[in-house]
C-alpha cells in the first residue's frame, strides 16, 4: 500500500468536477440572468430559443410540452458536456475520482469485475469525435459572441457603438481557453494528421498535426482552465445581470 | 551517515512476509545500493535482479513504497527515511523469489504481435527512404527498455489479472511503433480490438507516470491506436467519407 497521500489528486478532481457539475446544472435550470447588455453566458450560447435579444429563433416554441421544464441552456449544454464526458483526459480522471477504477496508480480497487471500454456502456466513449465536431461549432459561435460583446447600446437612444468592457475580456478569455482545450483534443490530433503513417507526404496536414500536438501536450491544463473559466464567465454575466457586480467599461 | 529501515519482502511463490533491515545510508545512495548493502552484510540469500545500475537495462524493477520503480533510479534522498522504506516485487507477475518475478509472460505476448512487414523497396538502390518527420513518432517508442513497470502499474493486469485478454501498455506501444511505421504494411487493428484488448485500457495514464524513459505511452501510443480502432469500427460518418473519397 502506498504510504504517501495518493488520495489528494483524486479528491481534488472529485471536488473540482463535482462543484462544476452542481453549479452548471443549477445555472442551466435557472433560465434567467444569463445575458447582460451585449454579453451572453456561454452556458446559454447559442440561444436557439429564448427571451433574450440573442435568441436565434425567438421565444420558447409553442409546441414545447407544458410539463417539460424549459431553459435555453438545456437545449445545448449536452454537446459541450458530451465532449468533456468523453474526453480522454477527463475519462482517466473521473474513472479514478468518481469510480475508483483505480482510485490512484498502484492502489487496489474496491471491486473485482472489470469490463473497461470494450463493452456497453463505456464502449460509447468512442463517440468522442462527434462531440468534437459540435464543440468546434460552439467555439465559432462563442467567438461571434465576443464580437457582439464589443457593441454597446446607448441607454437612451439605443444606438450601438464600439466599446470594450471587462465582460468582453471575460468572454474573450473564455473563447481562447475553450479553443485551446478543443483544438488540443486527442481525436482532432488523430483526424488532422495522426491517422497518417507518412505525414511528410501531406505538409499542410503535418503542420496542423504539430499545432494540435502543441495544445495536446497541455490538454489537462487547458481542460481545467477552460472548465473554471466557462463557469466564471456565466457567473460574471449572471451577477452583472442581477446588479451584484458592475461591468466596467474600459472605453 | 545515518541509518534507515528497509522493509523487504522475503519469500517465494508459496508465500512470504516483510522483514526489516537497518542499514547505513549516505549521500547519493539509491534503493538498489541499500539492497546490495543488506545483501552483502545481513541477508546473503536475498534475491534481486539487477544489471546496469544506470536505468537502461530495466532489470531492477520493483515496488518502492508501493509504487513501481527502478530501484537503481530511486534516490534515498527522495524518500521519507524517518519511516521504513518498503521494497517488494512487482505485483502483476508471479513471484519467483524475494524481489524477483517471472516476467516471461511478456515475451510470450510479444511473439503474438504481427511482425514488421515493409513495403517493397522503392529507392533506386533497392532500399527505402524515410522522412525524419515520419519516423520521429516511432522513435519515441523505441526508447522502451522493457522494465515492465508500465505493465505492473496497469490495473487491468495488476488488479484484474486480464493477462489472457490484454497485452498491456508495453505491447500497445510496441504495436504502435509497428502500426505507425512509414514502411509497414500490416494491419493490426482487428487484433488490437479483439485478442489484444485495447478496449480494456481506461486511460488512467499510470503507465506514463511510471515510465523511466518518459515515453508518453498514453497520449502518443495508446490513444492514437484507440482512434485508429474508432476509424475502423465506430465511426459511420468516417466510413462514408472514405467511400466518397475513393
Amino acid at each position: 500500500m502506498r504510504p504517501d497521500t495518493w488520495w489528494t489528486q483524486p479528491l481534488l478532481v472529485f471536488l473540482g468536477l463535482g462543484a462544476f457539475i452542481i453549479y452548471s446544472t443549477w445555472a442551466a435550470f435557472q433560465g434567467t440572468h444569463y445575458h447582460f447588455g451585449p454579453y451572453l453566458s456561454p452556458f446559454y450560447s447559442p440561444e436557439i430559443f429564448g427571451d433574450s435579444p440573442h435568441s436565434w429563433f425567438g421565444p420558447k416554441p409553442t409546441w414545447w410540452p407544458g410539463w417539460l421544464l424549459f431553459s435555453p441552456a438545456l437545449l445545448i449544454l449536452w454537446a459541450p458536456g458530451g465532449l468533456r464526458l468523453t474526453c480522454y483526459y477527463y475519462r482517466g480522471a473521473y474513472y479514478k475520482s468518481f469510480w475508483a477504477d483505480p482510485p490512484a496508480c498502484a492502489v487496489g480497487e474496491p471491486r473485482k469485475t472489470y469490463l473497461g471500454e470494450r463493452s456497453f456502456p463505456l464502449i460509447m466513449q468512442n463517440v468522442h469525435r462527434y462531440f468534437l465536431y459540435l464543440a468546434i461549432l460552439f467555439v465559432i459561435v462563442l467567438a461571434t459572441d465576443v464580437w457582439k460583446a464589443l457593441w454597446f447600446a446607448a441607454p437612451t437612444s439605443g444606438k450601438t457603438s464600439f466599446g470594450l468592457g471587462v465582460g468582453t475580456l471575460v468572454l474573450a478569455v473564455n473563447v481562447y481557453l475553450l479553443g485551446a482545450f478543443t483544438f488540443g483534443c486527442h481525436a482532432l490530433r488523430h483526424l488532422i494528421g495522426g491517422f497518417r503513417d507518412q505525414l511528410s507526404k501531406s505538409p499542410a496536414s503535418y503542420q496542423a498535426y504539430r499545432c494540435v500536438s502543441c495544445f495536446n501536450r497541455r490538454h489537462m491544463l487547458w481542460a481545467w482552465l477552460s472548465l473554471f473559466w466557462v463557469g466564471f464567465t456565466d457567473l460574471y454575466v449572471r451577477l452583472c445581470s442581477m446588479g451584484v457586480w458592475h461591468d466596467w467599461r474600459i472605453f | 551517515m545515518s541509518a534507515a529501515i528497509f522493509r523487504i519482502w522475503r519469500g517465494d511463490a508459496k508465500g512470504g512476509a516483510f522483514e526489516d533491515y537497518t542499514t547505513d545510508v549516505s549521500e547519493g545512495m539509491v534503493v538498489l545500493d541499500a539492497v546490495h548493502e543488506i545483501q552483502a552484510k545481513q541477508a546473503n540469500d536475498l534475491a534481486c535482479r539487477w544489471n546496469c545500475k544506470a536505468g537502461k537495462c530495466g532489470s531492477c524493477s520493483a515496488e518502492v513504497n508501493g509504487m513501481p520503480k527502478l530501484m537503481c533510479m530511486s534516490r534515498l534522498s527522495d524518500l521519507p527515511l524517518e519511516k521504513p522504506v518498503t521494497i517488494e516485487p512487482m505485483k502483476a507477475f508471479p513471484i519467483q523469489k524475494d524481489l524477483i518475478t517471472d516476467v516471461s509472460w511478456n515475451y510470450r505476448v510479444k511473439k503474438k504481435i504481427r511482425k514488421f512487414n515493409p513495403r517493397p523497396p522503392d529507392a533506386a538502390d533497392g532500399t527505402w527512404r524515410i522522412a525524419q518527420e515520419d519516423i520521429d513518432r516511432v522513435q519515441e517508442f523505441r526508447k522502451c527498455i522493457e522494465c515492465f513497470l508500465c505493465q505492473d502499474v496497469c490495473h487491468v493486469l495488476r488488479d484484474h489479472r486480464k493477462h489472457d485478454e490484454f497485452i498491456g501498455p508495453r505491447f500497445l506501444i510496441y504495436t504502435a511503433a509497428l502500426e505507425m511505421h512509414p514502411l509497414d504494411t500490416e494491419d493490426r487493428l482487428e487484433e488490437l480490438r479483439k485478442a489484444h484488448g485495447i478496449g480494456y485500457c481506461n486511460i488512467t495514464k499510470c503507465c506514463t507516470k511510471v515510465c523511466p524513459e518518459n515515453i508518453q505511452i498514453t497520449d502518443n501510443g495508446i490513444i492514437p491506436l484507440k482512434e485508429r480502432v474508432v476509424d475502423d469500427h465506430y465511426d459511420p460518418l468516417g466510413w462514408i467519407w472514405k467511400k466518397l473519397k475513393r
